[in-house]
């Protein structure tokens, strides 16, 4: 098998919480190794870190102890230490965060907002617009909200708008934060559509998912977060 | 266990191994006093090439006092400023007073809170522009012109406005104006003062949209300072925070608003609205 694109070694994470003086336990000493083009599925009970995980690795939160290498075309690089230039970086060209919620920005048309990955790594603006238009289209927002500012929009539309957005420009490591959640049908088979096909192009993921039954024919490997920190790997 | 005085976690903030460009500014060392009170107190800065770095902190936290030093209005006691542009290899610091001027004037662009400090508010608005085009030698009046025409664009002004003086227009139209005077000359570095305060919700939105736009079509070099979170938190891909003349944390946006680790950072996220 090729080099991991990811590989976790003992990731801690905890938060201080200076006006209480308390130290908040979230996960302790998770390790796992992530190949191109696998879906890791994380698993556990409310409140045992499973997206405070995803955001460690996508560095939003401060890990504390550990490593996260990751293979960049560069060249292996620790995540958990890398200078914040680098994971910048890293997110605008190899690694995406997939909420369900969107930050919409005050008269910003949706199709704007989802062209703007695009325009960042350099597409034209019609180009990146066009594409922007296809993955709306795709996702089954109306196209007379393409124009429109999402901050009206609802919510299961602002979902459908953050998902064109998060998946316009493919990217190598997708950190999935329940994406289903509250879409409907249609845009909930695109999504797993496009998850499908982003897949086979060799996109390895890690997703949190309310309903793992959505997405259980893309699973590669489970990891399931247990409370008392405890972590064990099942493939 | 005292938390508060627990040591940060070490990163290496400053040793990108993947982003090889050098930095566009990098200040060290800054220290400045103001009789007794200590503004800057051994301040490190470092932005890199079209990123949007933002400050915070406190009313008297140093941060525009920082940002006079960047825009060379005023030395420190002691610190080394560096800026990637060319022929600058020495601290900007040392410079004399006329040199510091024309690199101001040149390779940094900024816009003031108060548009007063950064317009001829009774002179046109073309003419404001026009003004700072001069300084790089343009004398012939149909280029000064297209190129002012280029800059109001850049900064979403209307055109047909362009004569009008400052003095008439709205606070978010003399924003624009003082945005394409800062922008006449494609800056180095991009400075913005509390660009947006004072403005009514929906102009502050069409200013951001506007900045937001020029980071992403042209990778334009800004440092923000705003104590509005909801501002930098829209604009900055890396956040500094200062407190009483010193940085005391810096990181990612999303991880200052989302994983502050500092106990007055915790307080300042906290106490957003």
């Amino acid at each position: 098998m090729s080099q991991p694109l990811l590989e976790v070694e003992n990731l801690s994470k905890h938060f201080d919480v200076h006006h209480l003086d308390q130290r908040v336990f979230a996960f302790s000493d998770v390790s796992f190794r992530l190949f191109p083009g696998q879906f890791l599925l994380l698993r556990g009970c409310n409140g045992v870190g499973k997206s405070t995980l995803l955001r460690t690795l996508y560095r939003s939160y401060v890990p504390k102890h550990g490593h996260i290498w990751f293979d960049a075309v560069e060249g292996r690089i620790d995540l958990a230490s890398a200078a914040d230039v680098d994971i910048t970086a890293l997110r605008r060209r190899d690694i995406g965060f997939v909420t369900q919620f969107l930050v919409a920005r005050p008269r910003v048309a949706a199709d704007e907002l989802v062209a703007e990955p695009l325009r960042l790594a350099g597409w034209p603006q019609d180009r990146a617009l066009d594409e922007a238009r296809r993955w709306l289209g795709e996702f089954g927002v109306k196209r007379e909200l393409w124009r429109a500012y999402p901050t009206t929009f609802s919510g299961g539309e602002q979902q459908k708008v953050n998902l064109a957005r998060a998946l316009v420009l493919p990217q190598r490591l997708l950190l999935l934060d329940e994406p289903t959640a509250s879409l409907d049908a249609g845009a909930r088979h695109a999504l797993i559509r496009r998850l499908g096909a982003l897949k086979a192009q060799g996109v390895a993921m890690i997703g949190v998912f309310h309903h793992p039954e959505d997405v259980v024919e893309l699973i590669d490997v489970q990891l399931t977060l247990a409370v008392k920190e405890m972590a064990d790997v099942a493939e | 266990m005292n938390l508060i005085e627990s040591p940060p976690f070490k990163r290496d903030l400053d040793a990108p191994k993947l982003n090889c460009t050098e930095p566009v500014l990098t200040m060290r060392s800054v220290s400045h006093r103001f009789g007794d009170v200590r503004a800057l107190n051994n301040v490190d800065v470092t932005v890199y090439p079209g990123e949007v770095l933002g400050i915070v902190g406190e009313s008297g936290s140093g941060k525009s006092t920082l940002l006079r030093m960047m825009n060379l209005e005023d030395i420190p006691d002691q610190g080394d400023y560096r800026l990637a542009i060319p022929g600058a290899t020495q601290n900007l610091f040392a410079l004399d007073r006329f040199a510091r001027r024309m690199l101001r004037a040149r390779h940094i662009g900024i816009v003031y809170q108060n548009p007063h400090l950064g317009l001829l508010m009774r002179n046109s608005s073309s003419g404001n522009v026009a003004e700072r085009l001069l300084i790089s030698g343009e004398r012939r009046f149909s280029a000064l012109r297209s190129r002012a025409r280029e800059a109001f664009d850049a900064s979403e002004f209307p055109l047909e406005r362009m004569d009008a003086p400052p003095i008439e227009l709205s606070g978010g139209m003399q924003q624009r104006v003082q945005l394409a005077k800062a922008l006449a000359l494609e800056p180095a570095l991009l400075l913005l003062d509390e660009p947006t305060t004072g403005l009514d919700v929906s102009v502050q939105a069409m200013v951001l949209d506007t900045l937001k736009r020029l980071q992403r079509d042209r990778p334009i070099t800004m440092v923000l300072v705003s104590h509005d979170l909801g501002v930098i938190r829209t604009m900055a891909d890396r956040v500094i925070v200062m407190r009483r003349g010193r940085v005391v944390e810096e990181g990612l946006a999303d991880q200052i608003f989302q994983d502050p680790q500092h106990a007055y950072t915790q307080s300042l996220v906290h106490a957003k609205l």
